[in-house]
């Protein structure tokens, strides 16, 4: 702390005098400086019986404060916390209800196992209590108590008391008794349980919509969770709850209308009338784009799932891409889910305003966002036919204007349009090669060069400009060397007689002097087949490669229908499985410690043990940082190559060819799996090698021998030290 | 849930830690301060280190983090964090440093109602402040009768509202206040207009008044008249948890019975025939590298009766500008060089008027260029009695069980504030 604290034992036993006072005021003032320091981490532990000794009062606020300490400190001090126990019972028979509320809230919050048995008799009377205030604090109080300890629970037969609490005639309470018996639906599911500790049945939905129209705005939430968890009989069933929980739209609290909707996709599915189905969907719309009025954190998470819902649904939002235009203040975050957005509602119609506002972002000051807006003017290009030279216009405008990184991803979204348009723009090619010397990166040199070599027996002067990549072979990227070689081939199979030498001598620099296998692989494969058979090498390099399309959804048909059950939540805002991020596969920290403490007998044993499980699993934890970090950078994007993270691991591994150009550019072999289609990806890093659809493919001998992508490896690698290094 | 509620300051500091659940530590807060506070590079409002997720808010330098290490609800938990500024507003005015620092024993009994075991309860503002004082209260003093109707209200279905409110004169008064959203391109074409409408009540009624509200919405109108010829139509309306929803969407009546004070009735959104009040013409010529010449048009596009005031227009200049001279019929303008832009301020102008600002902006050349955006000119105003969607009140009723009469002033207010905006380049980096 940036303060030079006074000598410890002199503050603390400043205070506990204080604590002591025969004054009231000043007692009182003694706390709030205990709770001061407590906030400040120092420690203050050591004062447990003097603030304990200011409990009874009438003073609400004074109790309520050493309350907050007895939270903090009971764990520490279990036995003083015994002293307590005496106070807390008597509290709850207060004839104040807010004294009783408060009670048995802070008594669930003390996790003590010694005062637990204390807690079950007060909590059963609480729970029959006949202030609605008590019976809902009570109700979570059951959670709390299941967390510490569920024998408990079970045995007093809370369970089947919260089950009844459902009919409750408050609002208040349902809610919070669902959102109780919800929480310990999860926490058992967690432990392993296999038996529903909370089924949703008929019964209940009827009463959760009862209470929906009636309650607070979080307690609508809860009460929508639950209705998403219930499946309904059949599809008169699922329209009633649809018909209900639609004018939950027009709440103003956003989470309740994301909810909401989340419930209506849900039970969408069990409904077989048509126009119901679209009436539905265009009630959704207006409150969606309304979202985009919201704090910018909130409209960042609303963002995300609109992309979700996109794509399960691309008519949702036909009408209404000008609202997504980004304002020149927004936050960049929210500016990338706009732009991602803004394409996949473009259609013939609204392309040309969709142009001029990519343009304009294009011509920003914040080069990543100005690169995602370039990236987006290809995406458009790929998606919509009509507006491809429009888009390649605008692109050659952007070029000319000559900042380095414009000009580069203008270059790689180029070669993604020649992809796709094959032989239509060739006229841009003069204006491309023009730019070669201000290419740095090699994703923009690789594009370059593969449109070189694609167009090789157009372009009169091709030799040379292969040429000078070949003179600086040793010192290019390996993605620009995997390029220039197969380019040359490329150049060579179309005008033999100019190239001879050229090939020759790239062939001979790649197996030679190269120390990435991959590129030796390469040149031997090429080498093999231009002496063996010129015929079957040109059927293999030149192939006719099928063209790209824009995928419709960035997550497996399987996947986007499980995150859709879970929107707002933040699998949805991530675009990924609850499991990736969320430690239930891992070992928590808690178990940890009980079963630390199970296993060795020795203290000191414990500990060591204790630390080394801490620090393997920061280490774990930020392995997993590592997979979120590309995600939260750089949100799936439509042709980025976004791929499916299935595991860590592979999450880990796929991060990092994600960023990698090698995926885009591997179309020797005219290959399936190429760049801009990025359905499912392979988890196999070979995936972007894959003989895919080639006739002529000779396979076998060459597969095993490529190795895993040499760059994914040491970015994650690196990725990692870093991050081990802060701790 | 959330796990964990934190306040920092802006050195990473922690003000307020409140842990409601034991899946934390609190060394937690270094993390966030190590991978938050002191990043200068942060691109996300949620970042998830491992299995614990951080969402955080800024407001004046604080920052509002709320700490998870589940599958949570990200939209409940970013409007839990706006919510929590609402209250603290409420209570002690404005939300900084200061006022936490002041404040923090009620913010603890704050936070420590409004959450209970990582669940949001309760967090209206007028309940909460029967209970929740900045005076300490005795529970002696209170009897229990009194705690058991607070706590009735707390919980009900009008949690609300309290049943014995009491008002010499009932009285009501409603503001509209609409917000202008413009993108407008220098050619003067509309990128994008819109309208977000507030609907502000204050209600001083007595007993538990049952209230109807009317607006020339163009779908009630539609169904109920012929020739609704000024109603509006609203693409969204969203309600204050009084208004019922229900039966809104089954035959778009707006009926509620009304928290006690202020608050926010509903919320809507137009796009369609957004009225602009300020029309901009620029004529931006950049002269060579050396100076830049600014024409900025402003005129007033409404009835001669009705005036602009607080208009304040901001003019960006290159970053290299060394000195602007500028010439103004009304208002004062003056070059601002810390935020380059030149600032041109006109307490009021009338309807149908139309000002020019010439500006000549001297650069000075610099050897290494930065880039500059080219932003685009921000426009700031409000002009009552004037609404952008042309939205109008049309009834208030007020019923309640004694009949009383009740009085109503309804205020409209059109007004901009950054978000109004003009871009002053037909092509950025056209040179």
């Amino acid at each position: 702390m940036s303060m030079r604290a006074p000598p410890r034992k002199g503050e603390n036993f400043e205070l506990a005098a204080d604590l002591n006072s025969e004054y009231k005021e000043k007692r009182k003032d003694a706390i709030k400086r205990v709770i001061a320091n407590m906030t400040v981490q120092k420690d203050v532990s050591g004062l447990f019986p003097d603030v304990l000794k200011n409990m009874q009062t009438d003073d609400l606020e004074q109790k309520k404060l050493v309350y907050l300490y007895l939270m903090n400190y009971a764990k520490t001090q279990p036995e003083l916390v015994i002293l307590a126990v005496n106070t807390f019972v008597k509290d709850t028979d207060d004839p104040n209800p807010l004294v009783r509320a408060l009670a048995i809230r802070t008594m669930g919050c003390l996790r003590a196992e010694k005062i637990i048995d204390y807690l079950c008799d007060p909590l059963q009377k609480c729970l029959k209590d006949d202030n609605p205030y008590v019976r809902k604090t009570a109700a979570l109080c059951v959670a709390k108590l299941y967390d510490l300890k569920p024998e408990l629970v079970i045995e007093n037969g809370f369970l089947e008391q919260l089950r009844d609490m459902i009919a409750d005639s408050n609002p208040m309470v349902v809610a919070n008794t669902v959102e109780a018996l919800s929480d310990i639906h999860i926490a058992a599911v967690a432990s392993g349980a296999t038996k529903d500790t909370f089924v949703v049945t008929t019964d209940i939905v009827n009463k959760l919509l009862v209470a929906l129209n009636e309650c607070s705005e979080w307690g609508r939430v809860a009460i929508l969770n639950a209705l998403s968890r219930y499946t309904a009989e059949d599809a008169g069933e699922s329209e009633h709850i649809c018909e209900r929980v639609v004018p939950q739209f027009q709440h103003a609290n956003a989470s309740v209308v994301l909810t909401a909707i989340k419930v209506i996709m849900i039970h969408m599915r069990g409904i077989n009338s048509e126009s119901l189905t679209k009436t539905l969907i265009r009630k959704m719309a207006p409150p969606l784009v309304t979202l985009l009025s919201n704090p910018p954190e909130v409209q960042w998470v609303a963002l995300r799932n609109i992309n979700l819902l996109l794509q399960k649904r691309p008519d949702i939002l036909t009408n209404e891409m000008r609202v997504f235009f980004c304002k020149y203040n927004d936050p960049l975050y929210v500016k990338v889910e706009k732009l991602d957005i803004m394409v996949r509602l473009a259609t013939e119609h609204n392309v040309d305003p969709l142009l001029s506002e990519l343009k304009e972002y294009a011509q920003e000051v914040d080069v990543d966002f100005v690169r995602r807006s370039i990236k987006a003017i290809g995406q458009t290009a790929i998606k919509i036919d009509e507006a491809a030279e429009r888009c390649v216009n605008v692109l050659l405008e952007l070029i000319g204007t000559r900042v380095s990184y414009v000009v580069q991803e203008a270059v790689v979204v180029m070669k993604d349009i020649f992809r796709k348009y094959p032989s239509t723009y060739e006229g841009v090619i003069p204006t491309l090669c023009a730019n070669l010397d201000e290419l740095d990166e090699p994703e923009a040199k690789a594009s370059l060069i593969w449109i070189i070599g694609e167009y090789a027996k157009k372009i009169d002067n091709a030799d040379e400009l292969l040429g000078i990549f070949v003179d600086t072979f040793t010192e290019e990227s390996y993605p620009v060397q995997l390029q220039t070689l197969t380019a040359v081939v490329k150049l060579y199979l179309q005008k033999p007689e100019s190239s001879q030498g050229l090939v020759q001598k790239v062939l001979n620099t790649a197996t030679k002097d190269c120390d990435s296998p991959d590129v030796r692989d390469r040149a031997y494969i090429y080498w093999r087949l231009l002496s063996t058979d010129p015929g079957a090498a040109k059927a293999v390099v030149l192939a006719v490669r099928p063209p790209i399309t824009l995928p419709r959804t960035t997550v497996s048909p399987a996947l986007l229908e499980e995150l859709l059950g879970e929107i707002p939540l933040l699998a949805s805002v991530y675009h990924k499985p609850a499991e990736t991020f969320v430690g239930r596969g891992r070992i928590g920290a808690d178990s940890m410690q009980r079963k630390g403490t199970d296993l060795a007998d020795d203290r000191l044993a414990t500990q060591k043990a204790l630390q080394t499980v801490a620090a393997g699993q920061q280490a774990e934890n930020l392995l997993d940082f590592d997979d979120d970090v590309p995600n939260d950078g750089q949100p799936s994007g439509l042709a980025a190559t976004t791929v499916l993270a299935s595991t860590p691991a592979a999450a880990n591994l796929l991060a990092g060819t994600s960023s990698n150009p090698l995926d885009d550019l591997v179309s020797i072999f005219g290959s399936a799996s190429l760049g801009a289609t990025s359905s499912p990806a392979p988890a196999n890093p070979m995936g972007g090698f894959g003989f895919g659809t080639s006739p002529l493919a000779p396979a076998p001998a060459v597969t095993p021998v490529l190795s895993p992508q040499p760059p994914a490896q040491p970015q994650a690698q690196s990725g990692q030290d870093d991050l081990l290094g802060l701790f | 849930m959330i796990s964990a509620f934190f306040i920092f300051n802006q050195k990473g500091e922690v003000l307020i830690s409140r842990l409601y659940r034991t899946d934390l530590k609190r060394s937690i807060a270094d993390v966030f301060r190590i991978q938050v506070v002191s990043n200068s590079d942060v691109r996300s409002p949620i970042i998830t280190l491992g299995s614990t997720s951080f969402f955080h808010v800024r407001i004046n330098n604080l920052y509002i983090v709320a700490v998870t290490k589940c599958n949570a609800n990200a939209a409940l938990v970013f409007e839990f964090c706006y919510r929590f500024i609402s209250i603290a507003k409420s209570y002690f005015g404005k939300v900084d440093e200061e006022a936490v620092k002041n404040n923090f024993v009620l913010i603890y009994e704050l936070i420590d109602e409004i959450i209970d075991f990582g669940y949001p309860q309760n967090s209206e503002t007028d309940t909460l402040k029967t209970y929740i004082t900045t005076e300490s209260i005795v529970s002696a003093n209170i009897a229990a009768e009194e705690s058991s109707k607070i706590t009735t209200q707390a919980t009900g279905s009008t949690n609300w509202r309290r049943g014995d409110v009491k008002y010499k004169k009932n009285e009501a008064f409603v503001d509209v206040v609409e917000t202008v959203n413009l993108s407008m391109s220098a050619k003067g074409t509309v990128l994008r207009a819109d309208v977000d409408g507030h609907i502000l009540m204050r209600a001083y009624l007595s007993g538990t008044p049952e209230c109807k509200f009317g607006l020339n919405d163009k779908l009630v109108i539609d169904k109920n008249e012929r020739g609704g010829g000024d109603a509006v139509e609203l693409d969204d309306c969203r309600f204050h948890q009084c208004v019922r929803l229900d039966e809104f969407d089954s035959t778009r009546t707006i009926s509620f019975v009304p928290p006690d004070g202020e608050f926010e009735l509903m919320r809507y959104r137009s796009t369609s025939n957004v009225k602009l009040p300020l029309r901009v013409i620029p004529t931006v010529n950049e002269i060579g590298t050396s100076a830049v010449s600014y024409a900025i048009t402003v005129k007033t596009n409404f009835n001669n009766k009705l005036s602009a005031t607080n208009v304040v227009v901001r003019i960006p200049t290159p970053l290299n500008t060394t000195n602007v001279d500028c010439k103004v019929p009304i208002g004062k303008a003056k070059y601002v060089p810390a935020e380059n832009v030149v600032v041109w301020k006109i307490p009021r102008i009338q309807g149908g008027q139309e000002v020019t600002f010439q500006g000549h902006a001297s650069l000075t050349s610099t050897t290494n260029r930065q880039v500059w955006a080219r932003p685009p000119i921000d426009v700031d105003f409000q002009v009552l009695m004037f609404t952008s969607s042309g939205l109008i009140v049309r009834f208030l009723k007020v019923f309640e069980k004694s009949n009383y009469h009740s009085v109503k002033w309804v205020r409209y207010l059109t007004k901009a504030s950054g978000s109004y905006q003009i871009r002053p380049y037909e092509n950025r980096r056209s040179t």
